[in-house]
């Protein structure tokens, strides 16, 4: 199918493209990478009168690590963070999760603020922000408003961005020491969406967890930062411990059932993918042992 | 406001100026109005890989993106690759391998397999099968058009088959 007809200009620069979006009320779709946006305009899940493309916009670009976080501009293209010697030396996390992200062609032309904006429960960059305790920055006209990852993905493909607002940056915090990470998901074919999912920050000290954040998707209307965690962290945990924490993480998770899984079976998986992640970050098998079950 | 949009862009290697409604996609431009069908449309959605096509050296999937956002760019097609013979061997191994049967989806993976051989020279098995999954075959099976790949980095390797 193709997409119905519509208007579009290319904004010249934010404040361009916020007196557009102002300017055709709730009618106007922002268009960055298209990687979204164009399959469903074309399957006419959505038909915007007006199309206010960004991808020219300068001052949305780019990778820049500043004071101890770095930002990241809302353009920047899934295959550019892949890519980036920054991201790998500060978020090793996003290194490793872009990967996972659709295909490379489509990498080629997907954006981390269209990602975000997108809010599709299964992705993997909202995750990530969540694992990372990621600032978003968004701008209206109004001025500009800083939201952390955790409150800002409030539903399926929703979030707290209202039509009127662009998604200008987000900002990782850098820096802390002995910090370590583990990613995995189970997915049909490498590239596609998540069934199940876990990225995990943590900084590990001795054979504790100092912090540990958990951000599960593909399990939820939106990623899930595991309170579980808490039960986990600053304390020498036995297999009994980790047990419990599966049980915990079991209530906690309220995953949908599809054609690609059911409920039970995601938190089945969910319960796996913490397993390893512990026994993983903390170099004890035996305990990753625990979600071979 | 609807109305066409002039754009001017690059098609392998000719200049190309054209007016396009905005709902216009990269491929069916390319398809309907510069005649060169060499790029597929299969699901429209971004999921085959039919319509990959290179905008400034970058595949893409032109049926995820409009003609309007292509102006100012570079863009080469299967024609464009197959005319300057850069692509002759990989189509050569894909013939010798019997990597193509339909050949629907033949042009979208010469493009990424060629993607993939400028990007590294010794990609083992694993490295095509993945460079390769946003491509569709419903012919082949995938095992010959990996052997094809393998075949053509060996020898673009300067390594006996
Ligand atoms: C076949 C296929 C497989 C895919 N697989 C995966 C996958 O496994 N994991 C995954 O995470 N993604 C996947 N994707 C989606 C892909 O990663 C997209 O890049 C991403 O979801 C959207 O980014 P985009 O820049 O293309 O945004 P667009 O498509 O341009 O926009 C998406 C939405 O966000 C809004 N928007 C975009 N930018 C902004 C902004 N700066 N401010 C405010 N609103 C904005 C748009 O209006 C639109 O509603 C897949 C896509 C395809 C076609
Ligand atoms: S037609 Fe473009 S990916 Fe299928
Ligand atoms: S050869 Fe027929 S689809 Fe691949």
């Amino acid at each position: 199918m193709k997409a119905a007809a519509f208007a579009y200009a290319r904004a010249t620069s934010v404040v361009n493209a916020l007196d557009l979006l102002e300017a055709h009320g709730g009618r106007a779709k922002v268009l960055s990478g298209g990687q979204s946006l164009m399959p469903a305009m074309n399957l006419r899940l959505i038909s915007p009168e007006f199309v206010v493309d960004i991808g020219e916009i300068a001052e949305l670009r780019g990778i820049a690590v500043t004071g101890d976080s770095v930002r990241i501009g809302a353009l920047t293209r899934h295959v550019e963070l892949q890519s980036s010697p920054v991201i790998a030396a500060h978020t090793p996390l996003l290194t490793e999760a872009i990967a996972h992200v659709a295909h490379p062609a489509i990498r080629n032309r997907g954006t981390i603020g269209g990602s975000l904006a997108h809010a599709d429960p299964a992705s993997e960059l909202p995750a990530c922000m969540v694992a990372l305790n990621a600032t978003i920055i968004i701008r209206g006209k109004a001025g500009e408003r800083r939201v952390e990852a955790k409150d800002f993905f409030t539903g399926i493909y929703e979030t707290v961005l209202s039509p009127q607002e662009l998604l200008v940056a987000v900002e990782l915090p850098t820096g802390r020491r002995k910090s370590a990470h583990f990613f995995h998901e189970f997915a049909r074919r490498h590239g596609d969406y998540a069934i199940a999912g876990l990225a995990a920050q943590a900084v590990v000290e001795g054979d504790l967890f100092a912090d540990l954040r958990l951000a599960f998707f593909a399990v939820g209307d939106r990623p899930v930062l595991a309170k579980v965690a808490t039960k986990l962290t600053n304390m020498a945990i036995t297999p009994a411990d980790l047990s419990a924490a599966l049980s915990v993480l079991s209530q906690e998770l309220d995953p949908q059932s599809d054609q690609q899984a059911s409920a039970s079976m995601r938190r089945h998986l969910a319960r796996v993918l913490l397993a390893r992640c512990v026994g993983t970050l903390l170099g004890r098998p035996d305990l990753g042992a625990g979600g071979s079950a | 406001m609807t109305a066409p949009v002039s754009i001017s862009l690059d098609v392998n290697g000719e200049r190309v100026d054209a007016l396009v409604l905005p709902r216009l996609n990269l491929a069916d431009f390319l398809r309907e109005q510069l005649q060169l069908t060499g790029t597929h449309v299969g699901c429209e959605h971004g999921v085959c890989g039919a319509c990959t096509v290179r905008v400034n050296g970058e595949i893409v999937r032109s049926c995820l993106m409009l003609a309007v956002q292509a102006h100012g760019t570079a863009v080469e097609t299967i024609e464009g690759l197959s005319d300057s013979g850069e692509v002759a061997d990989l189509q050569a191994a894909f013939r010798d391998r019997n990597a193509l049967q339909c050949g629907f989806c033949t042009p979208g993976m010469l493009m990424a397999a060629q993607d993939l051989l400028k990007q590294e020279a010794r990609p083992d098995r694993d490295r095509i099968r993945e460079h390769l999954s946003g491509n569709y075959c419903r012919c082949t099976g995938y095992q010959a058009i990996i052997d094809a790949v393998e075949t053509t980095a060996r020898v673009r390797g300067g390594r006996r088959v």
